[in-house]
């Protein structure tokens, strides 16, 4: 099994915060049955177990590595927008703002022939921007997020076509790979690392780092207390001192940088960025925290829960082809997982609490 | 009339047959298509090669649900069943997930491997890995340019600009000066290609966006921008659907543009016969999915190189009312 599958420590979650119970009085089960994570946990261990009888190529460890860098494609956003989601806000401009991350990078240093390390800074000093801008909006207007994100989902598709086509005449940047600063990037964005004598991709690591570090936050820090907080009831939070709105922006410019993030590994890893992509990917990611057993209503669910929801859609994507099924089913799929999943996560999270009623 | 019966529930099929039998039309529907459609598949399927089995995966940009990729796939599987080969078909309209479904080729081990180079720089690492592990590859539909640097064995696909070009110098010989050429999906480099033709051809073209996944939206696009510009005296699609919704442009905005398209289907073979659409710029899927596995099929089992290392043209080839009369069945049958 997948080293990112490892359950954590139990640890404080927002039960803990919310309810009055002592924890000592739950069983380390019940305890297990309230992560939000369990339903998503059973349903990928199943999903795996499936795809590992009916397709033969699933079973080799070069597979395995497809299946999780596909897998850490969707996750590494995922992470930053289940935290989003926990603090009970919607981004739908995920999905095209890391490609408006990889074109600004790409197209600052091919047209003033600099160093790709300054056309990648300049895209993170606007990925950001994007980010707090978002939650600037939120906060100050008091419109839903679904709304404001909304808006800037169609302005940065716009631009993205817009401003590359103006630039390069074109709608695809132009390959990058030889300019410099690009290896020494490509190293740190796009490197293969050999293990068990399968290639992985070093996207998986940071994934890996990154669901690490999002679960440390959650449950060791007060940061981490105020996102259940301002998830689960922001009027409240903010009655007993929570910073609500710095949260909120915080959770908005974290999402801008893990879209960066992503975006870099777009632009190193493929040389070139098709400035039309990535609308759609933002759904993926809010697929990913729900099935992880993340609320829509906000204020409970975990990382770990949004990156088994993350593996899960790098397995049906790619079991799918090595079962050699057609892929025209494979939203069909999805949908039927995502369905499964939110019941899954409903009836356990059922179980738990009228467990700890008793 | 026969129904032919399918493993069903047979409550449901007893109910469906009787509605059938008692409103059976007298044209039309499937009943007309049947024969058609059954002597084709005789040409196809009737024969199978006695080589060992192979199993060649075939990689696409495909945008779910989009006819033309339907025909590319029929040739695909008509070669297939003929040559004894396993098709595995994957899609992803993505250049990074067209990279993952090749590198997930190479790791099932697949016998040869048929991709489109959209995005020849993005795709360069995962066909430098299906070398490196022995797998031939050959590239088809798009990166003419590109293919053999990239280390595709061979190219199956039209050009791009040629096609446009040509589509360009026919629409200036026929007088035409300001034509208006519909982009239907933002971002594609092939459709920016084929604009980029007829413009060299025909200096006045003038580009027009539309979103090709909403064809309503498509339409009024189109009539709006006729009644906007009535100089303009022909519409230019790249893409059969597209073509069709001109059409109904043209009768709302009561232009007098005439209209003409890249890509065939059934509707635009029918509008060539009836003289609406003056001509269509194909450039032979069903030919491009069929060669590609084909090829690969000769090459694995007869060490055969086709093109004498130059791509192998699919395209353009012009479809109009002078030859219509021999292709129109073929494209009711979408295979061409």
């Amino acid at each position: 099994m997948s080293s990112s599958l490892k359950t954590p420590p139990p640890s404080s979650t927002s039960a803990t915060v919310t309810s009055a119970s002592p924890k000592a009085s739950l069983s380390l089960g019940a305890r297990l049955m309230a992560r939000p994570e369990i339903g998503a946990l059973i349903a990928a261990v199943a999903i795996y177990a499936f795809f590992f009888i009916v397709a033969p190529p699933f079973r080799s460890i070069d597979a395995f590595a497809t299946i999780l860098y596909a897998s850490s494609q969707v996750g590494i956003v995922a992470v930053a927008v289940g935290l989003l989601m926990i603090g009970g806000e919607f981004d739908l401009s995920a999905g095209v703002a890391f490609i408006t991350a990889a074109l600004t990078a790409s197209i600052f240093s091919y047209q003033f022939s600099v160093n790709m390390w300054l056309g990648s800074a300049v895209a993170l000093v606007l990925a950001l921007g994007i980010g707090f801008v978002n939650g600037y909006l939120v906060v100050k207007t008091g419109i839903p997020s679904f709304l404001i994100t909304l808006g800037t989902f169609f302005i940065l598709q716009g631009a993205n076509l817009g401003i590359t086509k103006l630039v390069t005449g074109s709608v695809a940047t132009q390959n990058v790979s030889d300019i410099d600063g690009f290896g020494s990037l490509k190293a740190i964005f796009d490197t293969k690392i050999n293990l068990f004598g399968a290639n992985f991709r070093i996207t998986v690591l940071w994934w890996v780092l990154f669901v690490a570090i999002a679960t440390w936050i959650l449950a060791r820090t007060r940061i981490g207390n105020w996102i259940f907080a301002v998830g689960g009831n922001a009027p409240s939070a903010r009655a007993v001192g929570v910073p609500v709105n710095k949260v909120k922006i915080g959770l908005f410019m974290a999402v801008g940088f893990l879209a960066w993030f992503y975006g870099q590994h777009r632009l190193y890893g493929y040389n070139t960025i098709q400035a039309g992509e990535g609308v759609g990917q933002e759904f993926i990611y809010i697929i990913a925290a729900v099935v992880g057993g993340t609320l829509l209503t906000g204020g409970f669910g975990s990382a770990i829960g949004t990156a088994i929801g993350a593996f899960i859609f790098g397995m049906v994507s790619q079991g799918i082809v090595y079962a050699g099924w057609d892929p025209n089913w494979f939203k069909a799929f999805l949908g039927v997982m995502l369905l499964l999943a939110v019941a899954v996560n409903l009836y356990v999270k059922k179980l738990a609490t009228t467990r700890r009623s008793v | 009339m026969r129904i032919r019966s399918k493993a069903l529930a047979a409550t449901a099929l007893a109910l469906t047959a009787a509605l059938t039998l008692s409103a059976c039309s007298s044209s039309g529907g499937a009943q007309a298509t049947e024969t058609t459609a059954a002597s084709a598949a005789a040409g196809s399927g009737g024969q199978t090669a006695s080589t060992p089995r192979l199993t060649i995966a075939m990689i696409t940009h495909e945008t779910p649900g989009d006819t033309f990729w339907d025909k590319i796939r029929a040739g695909a599987e008509a070669a297939a069943a003929k040559d004894n080969v396993d098709l595995k078909y994957s899609n992803d309209p993505t250049a990074a997930g067209q990279a993952t479904l090749i590198q997930n080729a190479i790791d099932s081990k697949v016998d040869a491997i048929a991709t489109t180079l959209v995005t020849p720089d993005a795709l360069a690492g995962p066909v430098a890995a299906a070398k490196a592990a022995g797998i031939p590859l050959v590239g088809f539909n798009s990166g003419i340019d590109q293919y053999a640097d990239l280390g595709a064995l061979m190219y199956f696909g039209s050009d791009e600009n040629l096609a446009g070009t040509s589509a360009g110098e026919r629409l200036a010989a026929a007088g035409v000066k300001h034509p208006l050429c519909v982009i239907q999906a933002e971002g594609s480099v092939a459709l920016e290609a084929r604009c980029a033709g007829v413009k060299k051809s025909a200096p006045g073209t003038e580009n027009l966006q539309v979103n090709g996944a909403d064809i309503s939206s498509v339409t009024s696009t189109i009539t709006a921008k006729l009644q906007q510009d009535p100089t303009i005296d022909a519409v230019v699609t790249l893409g059969a659907p597209i073509a069709l919704a001109a059409l109904q442009s043209k009768s709302e905005a009561s232009s007098q543009a005439k209209v003409v398209t890249f890509d065939l289907n059934a509707d635009v073979a029918k509008a060539i016969q009836d003289g609406t659409i003056e001509f269509s710029v194909d450039q032979q899927p069903y030919l491009q999915g069929y060669l590609a596995v084909d090829s690969l099929w000769l090459y694995k089992t007869n060490g055969n190189d086709i093109g004498g290392g130059k791509a192998v043209l699919t395209g353009p080839s012009f479809v109009d009312s002078t030859n219509i009369a021999a292709i129109a069945g073929f494209a009711a049958n979408n295979t061409r």
